[in-house]
């Protein structure tokens, strides 16, 4: 089988969110990089299926040239290649975003066959506009089940499981199908150094998608006015215990 | 007029309706299946057919475009959940809409001027929403609810006509969940720790004090992606969000992934052994200690109190 995972490049904020001046962006200039955290497991669950199955995995981001370093990661999980839509670091919106991974599903297609399943994340950690995958799937005329923490694939199907209060619903999709994950789907696997530099060797398709005008745009991001409160030190190390129990009694816990 | 997506009768029902009549009235529900006991709107307007038996977001959708077809909103609006954020965002993919999702603010307008959260809630974004129908999802409790109104509405039913595309996405079946001790999610006490307890073994203590409070057992996301915990106890952006009224975390730092799990919190007790980590900003109380020493040091003491 064929499996496309999509992922995203977003900093790793750490403790504070700071704000570029012009409002426009994270500051990321003390800040690390990573695949969104559902779609790590994405990226987790088409290198299984594709050791269960056989065939070949790719991974696709749509971001700036840095983002090569997210692709180099999913490899090292154990992609086999990488498809790259390289921007000028601006935001593409999601319909935009959308319409650009369309295309080059449609071009990879042609060259190398239809793809059995494309993986995204429920939601980006950064932007979470909870869209991109259903619309890759409309457009792609595929049926799409989101907010997964559960994917078997069977004989032509793939079943499908996403909690919900008091339990988990399932849903009976036949292929292809665009699937979207949630972190806790799968625990991603550390990868080993053998890995990471055979990631390095590996093949990544890169081009240069024109973007769509943005429809959800962008004005200027804010940080919440923090509810940042002097918290009260109780104490220092076990000496503290009895008044914690004393906090702990007058809220009516202990 | 706006048409709003219910999903279920309730509180976020109640805000998404408080956010729309902001924007326009009159109100419209709309609901697939069943004739929910809603009130507020003029017309819950019902979508019928084996199609909406149980749930299926395409099918849900096709009914949704058809109406706002025959009705002319100018905006249709659900609760930001994951259904309502799956059903908009089908919507807007068929009729090649824009849509913002977790909105907690919108001015009406030619573009909308909406505000809506990025990273779980820790950034907000002002973001101008174009369409000649604006889709978009509001936040849970961003905005308070409106009183549910005494009187439900009247109830108008119709048929969609539906492809067969439409309908190869639905709920086949429902897997109840194994009977466990506390839920984390509705936990009135939650304890957690970070990665800082060394070792899957190390979460002894934190499950001696969670079951000395009655409480649930959380951990930070570094703890799950080590293998140390399920995800299923992970408290943050990408886990369990909570809001017990005691929340007692013991060596997290407070990383924004985190707090955007525990922020409805009512209480904070922070346990560092560094002063300046983040959480203190978002704590009520704080012990600056080893959390190794600190929280059997609380255990010995609840027994103590408990005994007495």
């Amino acid at each position: 089988m064929r499996v496309l995972v999509c992922v995203k490049r977003v900093p790793m904020t750490g403790g504070k969110i700071v704000l570029t001046e012009d409002q426009q962006a994270i500051e990321t200039k003390h800040l690390g990089f990573a695949i969104s955290p559902h779609e790590e497991c994405g990226v987790e669950e088409a290198v299984r299926l594709i050791e269960a199955h056989g065939g070949e995995s790719v991974v696709l981001t749509l971001g700036p040239p840095e983002a090569e370093e997210q692709l180099r990661e999913a490899m090292a999980l154990g992609v086999d290649r990488a498809i790259h839509l390289v921007t000028d670091g601006e935001e593409w919106d999601a319909q935009a975003t959308a319409a650009a991974i369309v295309d080059a599903i449609r071009a990879d297609e042609a060259a190398s066959g239809p793809f059995d399943l494309v993986f995204f994340g429920n939601e980006s950690a950064d932007a979470g506009g909870y869209q991109v995958g259903i619309r890759t799937a409309y457009s792609l005329g595929r049926p799409a089940a989101t907010g997964l923490k559960g994917v078997a694939v069977g004989d032509g199907g793939v079943r499908c499981e996403q909690e919900v209060a008091g339990g988990r619903d399932v849903y009976e999709l036949p292929l292809p199908a665009v699937l979207t994950v949630l972190e806790g789907l799968n625990l991603p696997r550390y990868p080993s150094v053998p890995a990471k530099l055979r990631a390095q060797r590996k093949p990544i398709d890169s081009s240069s998608p024109e973007r769509a005008p943005s429809r959800l745009e962008k004005a200027r991001l804010v940080v919440p006015e923090g509810q940042s409160k002097e918290a009260v030190i109780l104490g220092e190390g076990p000496a503290a215990a009895p008044a914690v129990v004393d906090v702990l009694q007058q809220l009516g816990a202990a | 007029m706006v048409v709003v997506y219910v999903e279920e009768a309730g509180e976020l029902t109640q805000q998404a309706l408080a956010f729309a009549r902001f924007l326009a009235e009159p109100l419209h529900g709309f609901a697939a299946g069943e004739a929910l006991e809603v009130g507020g709107v003029e017309t819950l307007h019902v979508a019928e057919g084996e199609a909406f038996a149980s749930y299926a977001p395409a099918a849900i959708a096709a009914a949704l475009a058809e109406l706002a077809e025959r009705l002319s909103p100018s905006a249709v609006i659900a609760a930001g959940t994951q259904r309502g954020n799956e059903v908009l965002a089908h919507l807007s993919a068929r009729l090649d809409l824009p849509f913002a999702a977790n909105c907690v603010a919108a001015t009406p307008g030619d573009l909308f001027a909406v505000t809506r959260v990025r990273w779980g809630g820790s950034l907000l974004e002002d973001a101008r929403l174009d369409g000649g129908l604006k889709l978009l999802t509001v936040q849970p409790h961003s905005v308070a609810p409106e009183e549910a109104s005494a009187t439900t509405a009247p109830v108008e039913r119709f048929t969609p006509e539906l492809d067969d595309a439409d309908l190869l996405v639905r709920v086949v079946e429902r897997v109840p969940a194994a009977a466990g001790g506390v839920s984390l999610a509705e936990a009135k006490v939650v304890v957690s720790a970070g990665r800082g307890v060394g070792s899957p073994e190390g979460f002894a203590i934190v499950e001696e004090l969670a079951g000395l409070l009655g409480g649930a057992v959380g951990c930070s996301r570094a703890v799950t992606m080590a293998g140390w915990r399920p995800h299923t106890d992970q408290v943050g952006q990408t886990g369990t969000k909570i809001a017990p009224d005691v929340y007692i975390a013991c060596g997290i730092s407070g990383a924004t992934q985190h707090m955007a799990g525990c922020k409805g919190a009512k209480t904070i007790i922070a346990v560092n052994t560094d002063p300046e980590a983040p959480i203190l900003a978002s704590a009520d109380y704080a012990v600056i200690g080893d959390l190794h020493e600190v929280v059997p040091a609380i255990s010995a003491e609840l027994r103590k109190a408990k005994g007495a």
